[in-house]
């Protein structure tokens, strides 16, 4: 049986890293590549890469970036931000990127995650969503960032996404992003039962447990993190770090 | 010197950088003629199969790989869709491949099965291995690959199997015949082991 996935999400505010909380307040945090450096001697499972100002600067993630990365990196990494042509699919996997995700472009027009899938294979195409619950207490989907709303529902979503030919869907809370208290379960849960591809929980991570509990509670098959493999302590020093092998095994094993 | 062939399927430049990296003599080329000057070869690829072989014909490059690989006995290792090329038929797009092993490429489908198994199949896996490979005698099978594929390759031969993972069911993920090697995941993006492998490929004099 395939072993479900740990690994790090990096925002990317240009050429810089960042992180923020609930979507907002975006902080600087350092260099890429010396992050690349760090999870490439921790072995970690892959990396994603996603330019946060891309879609609303109406820019593309910056391919000399992805290059760089390509040669650092020794295990797959993911790209999102901005990306709304097959041109612009092409160019980042050219680049050497393992995958791409898809989220605004994707709502916009759902065409292109059928287009996408037919020339790179589904394998290589993520559509990630972003969550909101509303003041009513409903899920809904948001693109831009988090900063528009729509009217769609993130399960039913996603499923439509897969029929289009997502490879994975990448599930992130924007209430519970950067605030390190735990995933949203209940969220994970209702569109890992739903859909058949691979569900990418991002979104809340701030211990071993709730990395162990997305997996094995909420179905996600992979558990992704920013804040918690990046900050360190009550204060939030940057400090880069990753699960020990020992914690990993009990991630894993359930 | 080995020549990574490109035919427009993604990501090619970081194992050469990787190689160079490591002091190896490796280029990206189209040419054939450049191609011809090889030592050794390594075809990699993401994506469509359909599409690889049209790429493939398009860019004039069949003809050269089938003289350096089954005339000029090359060493070539096919990486992910590169690998799945060297079959006869897959199922994705319902093309004819290269055909210089006798095996077909089909479509993972567990959806009248009530299990767990999702597709694609993404993530580190194990290899059994099922003979001694040429490149890697002592290869162990503790070792993790990284694989991110919908479709796997079923030998008529069993002999061509280099080594087997299990996802539903046993799948090919290493294939060896004589000079043609093969892996279905993708050893430049599978940290030391993988690395080891592709370097051992591209040190081995056989």
């Amino acid at each position: 049986m395939l072993r479900p996935r740990v690994f790090p999400s990096l925002l990317l505010k240009g050429q810089g890293l960042a992180k923020g909380i609930n979507f907002k307040n975006h902080r600087y945090i350092g260099d890429p590549m010396n992050a690349v450096k760090i999870f490439n001697d921790k072995e970690v499972d892959e990396m994603l890469f996603l330019d946060i100002t891309a879609t609303c600067e109406k820019r593309k993630p910056s391919i000399e970036l992805i290059e760089k990365i390509a040669d650092e990196c020794f295990m797959p990494f993911s790209v999102g931000g901005g990306i709304d042509s097959i041109e612009d699919i092409r160019a980042i996997l050219s680049a050497g990127a393992e995958k791409i995700s898809i989220n605004t472009a994707a709502v916009k027009n759902p065409s292109l995650i059928r287009e996408a899938a037919d020339i790179f294979g589904s394998q290589s195409i993520i559509v990630s969503i972003d969550v909101k619950k509303s003041w009513r207490g409903k899920y809904q989907v948001a693109t831009h960032s988090g900063t528009k709303k729509t009217s769609l529902n993130p399960v039913e979503w996603a499923v439509e996404a897969e029929s289009l030919g997502a490879g994975e869907i990448c599930l992130n809370s924007i209430d519970n992003d950067g605030t390190m208290t735990g995933y949203d379960l209940e969220l994970v849960k209702a569109v890992s039962e739903a859909v058949n591809a691979p569900v990418i929980a991002c979104g809340g991570a701030g211990s071993v447990q709730d990395l162990h509990d997305v997996i094995h509670k909420a179905g996600a098959s992979a558990a992704v993190a920013g804040s918690f493999f990046v900050f360190h302590g009550a204060r939030r020093g940057v400090l880069i770090n990753f699960p020990s092998r020992e914690e990993l095994d009990y991630i894993y094993k359930g | 010197m080995i020549a990574i062939v490109d035919y427009g399927m993604g990501n090619l430049r970081s194992i050469q950088y990787k190689l160079n990296k490591f002091n190896v003599d490796a280029i990206v080329s189209s040419d054939p003629k450049e191609i011809e000057k090889a030592d050794k070869l390594i075809l990699p690829g993401v994506g469509h199969f359909g599409k690889g072989m049209e790429n493939l014909k398009k860019k004039g490059l069949v003809e050269i790989l089938r003289k350096k690989v089954i005339e000029d006995k090359a060493p070539v290792m096919g990486i992910c869709l590169g690998v799945q090329l060297f079959t006869k038929h897959s199922e994705e797009g319902d093309a004819e491949g290269l055909g210089w092993i006798d095996a077909y490429v089909k479509k993972f489908d567990f959806s009248k099965e009530n299990n767990n198994f999702r597709v694609p199949h993404v993530g580190w896996n194990k290899v059994k291995i099922a003979k001694k490979l040429k490149c890697w005698p002592d290869f162990s099978d503790d070792k993790r690959f990284y694989f991110t594929h919908s479709y796997y390759i079923e030998c008529n031969d069993k002999e061509d199997v280099g080594g087997v993972s299990h996802y539903g069911h046993d799948f090919v993920s290493i294939i060896e015949k004589n000079n043609i090697f093969g892996t279905q995941f993708h050893p430049e993006k599978s940290h030391r082991d993988g690395f080891g492998l592709l370097m051992r490929f591209a040190e081995a004099t056989c």
